[in-house]
């Protein structure tokens, strides 16, 4: 007990600063904030999983954010029959004509041996392939896109329930990963960021241009909900009743019948929306805890062992018969899967997906600085930082805001300095989050709850 | 005549500015190099200090107007680059003082510096975007073409125009001037020499009396006038906006590192090479192909190889094949 005590103490202060925007903003802000909170732990705990417990740097974490987005919208959207008799048979042959070339190629690969030749000869399979895809696939996509492009003009998805979608996004992140970590994870540590930054953008630049697949920057809405719908909620007589229960101190004070209703209306308006962000809070806590579950197991287990040894020191690991660069892999493709959760759980609790919306700094960046502030290496660590850094980066403009005012409380209020620094408010949020990295990075930099290793 | 035609509509919309693109990126990259090979670290925040540098260019160009000061055909930021170079200059010796020389006088791990300097990104970005703000931001004054489309056609009777915008002879010019004479200073002078040494082996320059501090001053402040001027020229043949500039930072690693990260030479190659191989690919064709080939063999489509949505992409491919074939890139990297 008294050793995790600040772990206890760093959570209930997190708890306590949510509690108190609920209380002084409004149970909806915070609500949002903490389900956002969540979905950051698990990104964390994904990237952290690579940094903390075999120091590898992945700065595509947007890419596979995007991809478990992506994942969602071929789960749950329904699938676009015309779309499908129009293009479906040229996409699908291309989807072929994919597969052949990469098996013609590992086949080149492994019959021959490292030779110009051979690299001539897979070079001119990948050339002529595209060109040969590219013919196929064209008139397919330009049929598909051409399908009441308003509102589709995309294949669809499946059609199935959401949730499916999160475990989906682990796996296609996953994937991804695999094919990264083999060719990327040989570099060294910084080449590797920047391989992995780079990756993550041809990612989204093929999310973005792909309107046949994602329907790119025109955005899919209304997707599928895990939680009921807040207009349906506000007709049913069991919710309704349940708010009255909630608010009777309230209502029994209004005396007049028709005011005491509208009143209630108000309430069951505001208490739906609470309820369906605590459906999604709940869900998402599951999602939290098993992960937690897990990654404990595993730090503990034989295999964390083992990981740390070929992260403190990979030659004497080797020398120890340790395979360490399929260990990496390993830990490469489990740590992006669960960021891809994240982003199915993501793009679930928004209801729509926009390309567009996926830049580094918010979804590559910011997970970092989140790692390396809660504590690379600790779990629990990784999850307080997604917890603080969210609840910073959110809370940082009414932060900002008041700073301003506190700082010109002199000035008047028309003075140029003034309106411009209250206009520049949204900024600070990135000023905040440079100067916490570079604080913790300086004085406490094996972060809040650092890395704590227990031999039993 | 077609195949003069041809010629020209080439150099119009893929030589003359790739050529300016490339300059543009081979400046980053450099600077990139720069640091990489003697405080050996990612810097990741490349982009945001050049869009600080091109900010106070900006800032400096609003004043001169202000003064009623201008270059005549030349534009006004020409007069404030220097200005903007000693502000520049004072904020990576400042940042280098304050962040960077803790982590380099305990001899941190590399990757703890690239951190840091996602750090200095963070803050960067924040306070150009305090200062300026977010927005699209034209400072060009002065004459824009050096030739004009139709100038062009009326002259040579061709009916291909040629445009060539005088931002584009500016930086070319410019980065010409400054490369080669960062390449005298690294290859003739003294402490280019020493600088050289201490990028090679830190420990033997250590030991043949170099001063390290002097030697990381002076590529701050190489770094910084880089910075300014490469971004500045990006402002004034594009524009100014602190997003695009944080998302140039890709490309221009990838010229780095294509060229071999450590080598200025192969950093200037490199900005070039992806600059030309991003709008070779991604540039249609079809027009060429009507004037070099006969009637009847037209092609139906735009033969465009790649759409240029990718043309970031196209960079960043070409990054990884050189990654996995030739690690230390074309040109042999970790030397200086």
């Amino acid at each position: 007990m008294r050793k995790n005590l600040n772990v206890i103490a760093a959570y209930s202060i997190m708890i306590g600063l949510i509690i108190l925007v609920g209380i002084f903003q409004s149970w909806n802000i915070a609500l949002s904030i903490f389900n956002l909170c969540l979905i950051s732990a698990v990104m964390t705990m994904g990237a952290n999983i690579q940094w903390g417990y075999a120091g590898l740097i992945n700065f595509g974490i947007m890419g596979y954010t995007a991809l478990g987005g992506l994942a969602a919208v071929l789960i749950s959207v329904n699938p676009v029959q015309e779309a499908w008799s129009v293009g479906g048979s040229n996409i699908l042959f291309s989807l072929f004509l994919i597969i052949g070339m990469v098996l013609a190629v590992r086949y080149v690969l492994k019959k021959y041996e490292k030779s110009k030749t051979r690299t001539y000869i897979i070079a001119s399979i990948i050339i002529l392939g595209i060109i040969i895809i590219r013919f196929v696939s064209e008139p397919g996509i330009e049929a598909i896109e051409e399908v009441d492009p308003a509102k589709t003009g995309f294949l669809g998805g499946l059609g199935l329930p959401i949730i499916f979608s999160w475990i989906v996004g682990a796996l296609f992140a996953g994937g991804l990963a695999f094919v990264i970590g083999k060719v990327a994870l040989g570099l060294r540590a910084d080449y590797l960021a920047i391989a992995t930054l780079l990756i993550s953008e041809i990612v989204i630049a093929i999310i973005k241009h792909e309107d046949w697949l994602t329907r790119g920057v025109k955005n899919v809405i209304g997707l599928k909900r895990p939680a009921p719908y807040e207009v349906n909620l506000q007709q049913t007589d069991w919710f309704i009743n349940l708010v009255e229960k909630f608010n009777s101190s309230k209502l029994n004070l209004i005396s007049d019948f028709a005011e005491r209703q509208a009143a209630l209306n108000q309430f069951v308006i505001e208490g739906s929306s609470v309820f369906v962000k605590l459906c999604y809070s709940g869900l998402f806590l599951v999602v939290v805890i098993i992960l937690l579950i897990l990654t404990q197991k595993a730090l503990y287990s034989p295999w964390g062992r083992m990981m740390r040894a070929i992260r403190d020191n990979e030659e004497a690991a080797n020398a120890m018969g340790k395979n360490v660069v399929k260990q990496h892999l390993l830990i490469f493709v489990l740590g992006s899967a669960i960021v891809g959760i994240a982003g199915a759980m993501l793009v679930t609790q928004d209801g729509l997906f926009t390309p567009g919306s996926y830049r580094p700094m918010r979804y590559t960046f910011l997970i970092w600085v989140m790692v390396i502030v809660g504590g690379s290496g600790n779990n629990f660590g990784a999850i307080l930082g997604g917890f603080a850094v969210w609840f910073l980066w959110i809370e940082a403009a009414p932060i900002g805001l008041y700073l301003v005012n506190l700082t010109t409380a002199g000035l008047d209020d028309t003075h140029a300095l003034k309106i411009h620094l209250i206009e520049s408010v949204p900024y600070f949020r990135f000023l905040m989050m440079g100067i916490g990295l570079l604080l913790i990075m300086r004085y406490r930099p094996k972060g809040i709850l650092p890395e704590k290793i227990e031999i039993k | 005549m077609d195949f003069v035609n041809a010629i020209i509509l080439l150099l119009n919309y893929i030589f003359v500015p790739a050529l300016a693109y490339g300059s543009q990126l081979a400046l980053g990259a450099i600077f990139v190099t720069l640091i990489y090979g003697i405080l050996r670290f990612a810097n990741f925040a490349t982009g945001d200090m050049m869009s600080f540098g091109t900010m106070f260019t900006i800032l400096f160009t609003w004043y001169f107007k202000s003064l009623g000061v201008s270059l005549g055909v030349l534009p006004t930021a020409l007069l404030a680059i220097p200005f903007a170079i000693i502000f520049m200059i004072g904020y990576m010796l400042l940042i280098d003082k304050f962040v960077f020389k803790y982590y380099r006088v305990n001899k941190s791990p590399p990757v703890q510096l690239a951190m840091v300097s996602i750090g200095v990104m963070f803050v960067t970005q924040a306070v150009v975007r305090i200062i300026i703000g977010p927005s699209d931001r034209r400072f060009f004054d002065g004459e824009k073409f050096l030739i004009k489309a139709g100038e062009f056609k009326e002259i040579t009777g061709l009916n291909e125009g040629l445009a060539i915008k005088s931002t584009q002879v500016l930086t070319i010019i410019v980065t010409l001037i400054l490369v080669s004479s960062l390449f005298w200073f690294l290859n003739k002078t003294k402490t280019g020499k020493s600088m050289r040494a201490y990028s090679d082996n830190e420990d033997l320059a250590l030991l043949s009396g170099i001063d390290p501090k002097k030697i990381v001053m002076i590529t701050w402040i190489i770094a910084g006038i880089l910075a300014t001027i490469g971004g500045a020229l990006y402002g004034l043949d594009k524009s100014f906006k602190p997003f695009t500039y944080f998302n140039n930072m890709l490309p221009i690693f990838a010229a780095a590192i294509v060229g071999g990260i450590g080598n200025p030479f192969g950093a200037f190659l490199g900005g070039y090479v992806i600059a030309f191989s991003e709008i070779l690919l991604t540039y249609a064709y079809r027009k060429f192909f009507m004037y070099v080939l006969p009637e009847s063999m037209e092609p139906g489509g735009l033969v465009q190889l790649l759409s240029t949505d990718y043309k970031f992409a196209v960079s960043f491919s070409i990054l990884v094949i050189v990654l996995l074939y030739r690690p230390s890139g074309i040109f042999k990297g970790k030397v200086l």
